[in-house]
């Protein structure tokens, strides 16, 4: 609580957390996206979302190694995430795609922990970083600083995130996906090869995330448990926003990140991860009561 | 109560006499037998809610956390023999895991389906992330709880017969439940909810005890674990969502979620591969686990006893319709 009354003594590190926290909230919305273009369209959800991240992460910092930078690290990373997507779904995911809910999300967890030992072992489990040499800009006679970094991750976020939704209503896969998830018999009727549309969704979720966890590796660390609080932050947000809200899911996980820096601010870095799991947990209760207002329960 | 035919209580019996002997054919084994047992408990009260009522849950593991770190709390606070603190702990422990469960339960268990799967999910790992901060019950750091009083070696077989006691308690308990109204009305949950609310049962209610009847083992088996395994590490032992959280699912679809004998036989089957894995496979038996666990979800989602009872449903107690042709001749 000493840093409660710190915050109201100093109101430049309200504005200071605020900005951060709205800096990392794009990337979330990034990872968040994805899962509810899998969800909508596929009607599953990928709890190995935040493994997808974490492998993005690891690809930027690979390149970075290799004397990339890690800014057109991003898109490498988002093509090769991309045919790891393509692959998961062609291998595993295919299997699960009309099978009961809790398959699917077992399923996933299954490849969420896979991915994240694998990573443990070809990695290593030491916390890794893309150094990308931009430097810090000061405002406000020093009181508030922003890592140039944050700036661009953001600006590219928006940037990718802008690129999947134009990709969506104006290629003719983009039209085919957006078909199937209206109505995937119909879309099948039509002629369209959902199974075909299936791998891109997929695979375009994979991309997204890696694009995001590109992002992640230059703007903080990467490490191989990373995972797992990533997609429990892009569920929330999705629950949140509900399915196909772009505004909507781009408002939640800017919330999302302002919350967590004041969270992680006052209540000491140590609950940070609590707080994101417990959140989650207040987030469904309220939605639950809600609706049992109206005798409605969460579908 | 019927009591069962001698014909059914071959197995038990062979199951009993292998448990009791065990320690004593293969006492360097103790402790991956004592493991055994663990796992059965874990499987079965997994199934009495992902396999019986439908709600499968991903955070159980929580009220194994809590017995566990209850549990060690009372062995350290209170001056007390050690048997009887122990003892006092476990009751403790599960009475504190029962607790949790019915206050949470009105909540967590009005969700549905997925959204249930993934805030029971959140609540395990939360739990784990609130205990590692927490410096009165050790922090990050964990808890050592107190040394056995007894000779070396005592221990394990000491805490190998008090889990398998537990498990031994556990089976009966809910296959008399299973076998009353409770059971017929989880099962009714699981299969039409609505439904079953509309036909007068008290849905939450029977929801919140199947949870706590859960929690109530759960929290006793904390109690032993804790003391078996000799250190409390919040997120690898107590609330350890990604290990003891996902084998106990996985073991109860491995054997057949919803059947009786299921969970015991997939968590057998799991831990001998599991203890397989670590002997042969050190360093990379995590990602073969992963592996596994995908297989046998992708592959298997209606387990042994769930193909074994669609291959011969006569053998399971089901009546089998005659096909029609046969029947109007």
């Amino acid at each position: 609580m000493e840093n409660l009354r710190l915050l109201f003594a100093a109101p430049s590190l309200s504005l200071q957390l605020l900005l951060d926290g709205v800096l990392i909230g794009a990337i979330f919305a990034l990872a968040a996206y994805g899962m509810a273009l899998v969800w909508g369209v596929m009607g599953l959800i990928n709890v190995a979302q935040g493994e997808l991240v974490m492998l993005g992460g690891y690809a930027a910092y690979f390149l970075y190694r290799a004397g990339i930078h890690p800014l057109l690290g991003v898109p490498v990373a988002a093509i090769l995430l991309f045919i790891l997507g393509w692959a998961l779904y062609r291998v595993v995911v295919f299997r699960v795609v009309d099978k009961d809910l809790f398959i699917s999300i077992l399923a996933t967890y299954g490849l969420s922990i896979l991915l994240q030992q694998l990573a443990n072992g070809l990695f290593g489990a030491n916390v890794r970083t893309a150094e990308s040499g931009f430097g810090t800009l000061v405002l406000l006679d020093g009181a508030v600083t922003i890592s140039e970094i944050k700036l661009v991750a953001f600006a590219a976020a928006l940037l990718a995130g802008a690129a999947l939704i134009v990709f969506l209503k104006r290629s003719r896969m983009g039209q085919a996906i957006r078909a199937t998830s209206q109505n995937a018999r119909a879309a099948r009727v039509m002629g369209i090869d959902t199974d075909r549309v299936y791998a891109w969704t997929f695979g375009l979720n994979a991309a997204i995330c890696g694009a995001s966890g590109a992002l992640v590796a230059m703007t903080w660390i990467v490490h191989p448990y990373l995972g797992l609080p990533y997609t429990v932050r892009s569920f929330m947000i999705v629950i949140l926003a509900g399915l196909g809200n772009v505004f909507g899911v781009l408002a939640a996980a800017l919330g999302l990140g302002v919350a967590e820096n004041f969270a992680g601010f006052v209540l000491g870095a140590e609950y940070q991860a609590a707080f994101i799991f417990g959140l989650l947990v207040v987030i469904l209760v309220w939605r639950r009561f809600s609706l049992a207002r109206q005798r409605r329960y969460l579908t | 109560m019927k009591l069962p035919a001698p014909r059914e209580l071959l197995i038990p019996a062979v199951i009993l006499a292998f448990g009791l002997l065990a320690p004593v054919l293969a006492p360097s084994y103790r402790g991956q037998m004592a493991f055994l047992w663990v796992m059965i408990v874990f499987a079965l009260t997994w199934d009495l809610l992902g396999g019986q009522m439908g709600y499968n849950s991903f955070g159980n593991i929580l009220f194994f956390g809590v017995g566990m770190y209850a549990c060690v709390v009372v062995q350290r606070d209170l001056h007390l023999g050690y048997y009887a603190a122990l003892f006092l702990g476990m009751g403790v422990g599960a009475l504190l895991a029962v607790t949790v469960g019915a206050l949470i339960g009105s909540g967590l268990l009005g969700l549905r389906g997925h959204y249930f799967a993934i805030g029971t999910l959140g609540i395990g790992i939360a739990a784990g992330e609130l205990a590692s901060g927490w410096d009165f019950v050790g922090g990050g750091g964990g808890m050592v709880p107190p040394l056995f009083p007894g000779a070396v070696g005592g221990r394990e077989t000491f805490f190998y017969y008090l889990s398998f006691a537990l498990a031994v308690v556990t089976f009966p308990v809910l296959r008399f439940l299973y076998a009353g109204r409770f059971g017929l009305a989880i099962n009714a949950i699981r299969d039409d909810e609505d439904k079953a609310e509309a036909m007068g049962l008290r849905t939450t209610r029977y929801k919140t005890t199947a949870w706590c009847v859960s929690a109530f083992f759960l929290g006793l088996m904390g109690g032993v674990v804790g003391n078996l395994v000799g250190f409390i590490d919040p997120r690898e032992v107590a609330f350890a969502g990604s290990t003891f959280g996902v084998w106990m699912v996985l073991m109860a679809i491995l054997g057949g979620k919803g059947t009786l004998w299921g969970p015991v036989l997939g968590a057998a089957i799991f831990h001998v591969t599991k203890e397989l894995f670590w002997t042969y496979l050190l360093g990379w038996q995590r990602v073969a686990l992963g592996l596994l666990i995908v297989v046998i979800v992708v592959f298997f989602p209606r387990g042994i006893l769930g193909w074994a009872r669609e291959r011969w449903p006569e053998r399971f107690g089901q009546r089998v319709d005659e096909p029609a042709s046969e029947a109007g001749r």
